[in-house]
């Protein structure tokens, strides 16, 4: 969460249930999350897992995370 | 399509950059976005200064500059050109031809052949095949191919996704008749249905240009944008790159009997940074031999970027070393394909600035 309210600190994730279909984050507020998850977990995220379902809601950000993990 | 070449090679590469340079910091003051928002996409997106042409600088200025620069220098004698090929999405003019503004401003042979070609990240790809292609005739031995574009003059300042990314730029790659045995794979794709993800709307005969199309309007993104200024939707532009691009790469390598590690360079169009390390790491190649750094550096010049990326990043060593590379272009069509071949002994591999008269 703490990575979503440093790229849109003027957004109300905790309102939202879906961050895309809400415009909380546009696709490059995406790549500013991707490149933040990639070093925060140490991970990298293909590039065909940079979909909006992927992204929609917090879950989905921890379930992507969760595979990548679980890949290296 | 899987393609194969075996009369050419490139002899010589000349990279054009208008000398007025733009610093990401000095656009801010354009966008509708927070100034936190906007460096932390300057920090990924790896934005940081773009070459920018004088409102009267056309890509005629631009190339012509570069073939009188390389024939003062010695390195080319223009009556010895059997073609020139421009590529460009911005000509001079709608008529005639940008190659034939050229070829008269360079006093070229009338038996010199001209031709321009449309195309736009993948534009150094099509050239370079329509290059070699002509090499085949017995008659053309060395082919001049001009890359430029002044695309800057298409993208508002207003739009945060698109001008802080964009350069304007020519470059002359010269192409003459290899020994027999050089062979050089490609692979070349379209699809013209999703030719909306990149794209002008007004200006041309379908849209004409009006005091209409050209109302900045807010594309509910924060970004303001005209009619006559260039529309992306990064989102399905990022999903083809990721998507298209891999495999297409995997295949020509197959089809040409190499591995990636048999490349000493993959010379990609260069989008922006963050999109090149996916490509990279997709690729399974090293960020080091997958250059990424133009759009940071001079700015994205559209069909330019592949020669810049080359002149940059090898230099001068290409007039010595002999190296193996995969070039690759992908964008406006869509279009995408790729080349691999080898390099050596370039008699010029170099950049230079233009000055506006």
């Amino acid at each position: 969460m703490r990575l979503l309210t440093d790229i849109r600190p003027d957004a109300d994730f905790s309102a939202s249930r879906d961050f895309l279909k809400d415009g909380m984050l546009d696709s490059f507020d995406l790549v500013a999350l991707v490149s933040g998850l990639d070093s925060r977990f140490g991970i990298a995220i293909p590039g065909v897992e940079i979909v909006p379902e992927n992204f929609g809601s917090l879950d989905a950000i921890e379930a992507l995370v969760r595979r990548q993990l679980a890949r290296r | 399509m899987n393609l194969v070449f075996e009369a050419g090679r490139i002899t010589g590469n000349l990279v054009v950059l208008p000398e007025t340079e733009q610093r990401f910091e000095d656009d801010m003051v354009n966008f509708d976005f927070p100034r936190e928002r906007s460096l932390k996409l300057k920090e990924v997106m790896g934005y940081d200064r773009h070459r920018i042409a004088g409102e009267r600088t056309c890509v005629s200025d631009l190339a012509g500059f570069g073939l009188r620069t390389l024939a003062e220098r010695g390195l080319l004698d223009v009556a010895s050109l059997d073609a020139l090929i421009v590529v460009t999405q911005t000509p001079d003019y709608w008529i005639p031809p940008t190659s034939c503004v050229l070829h008269g401003a360079l006093g070229l042979r009338e038996d010199a052949l001209c031709l321009d070609i449309t195309q736009g990240c993948a534009g150094f790809i099509v050239g370079l095949m329509e290059a070699l292609q002509w090499l085949r005739q017995p008659h053309i031995r060395k082919v001049a191919l001009v890359t430029a574009d002044v695309l800057s003059r298409r993208i508002s300042p207003k739009d945060r996704n698109s001008y802080p990314l964009t350069g304007d730029a020519a470059a002359i790659t010269l192409v003459e008749r290899a020994e027999p045995g050089v062979q050089v794979h490609g692979c070349l794709k379209f699809d013209g249905k999703r030719s909306a993800a990149l794209q002008i709307p007004a200006g041309g005969c379908r849209l004409p240009s009006s005091p209409e199309t050209a109302l900045l309007q807010d594309c509910g993104d924060h970004n303001l944008r005209a009619l006559d200024h260039l529309r992306m939707d990064g989102t399905a532009v990022f999903n083809f790159v990721m998507n298209d691009v891999p495999p297409m790469i995997e295949a020509l390598l197959a089809a040409a009997g190499r591995t990636r590690d048999d490349i000493d360079y993959f010379l990609f169009h260069q989008p922006n940074r963050f999109m090149l390390r996916k490509l990279a790491e997709r690729l399974q190649v090293p960020y080091e031999r997958v250059p990424d750094w133009v759009t940071g550096t001079w700015g994205n010049s559209n069909s330019v970027t592949i020669p810049a990326a080359l002149a940059g990043t090898l230099g001068a060593g290409a007039q010595t070393n002999r190296y193996t590379v995969c070039f690759a272009g992908f964008g406006v069509g869509l279009t995408w394909g790729g080349l691999v071949m080898p390099l050596e002994r370039l008699a010029f591999n170099d950049v230079v600035d233009y000055r506006e008269p």
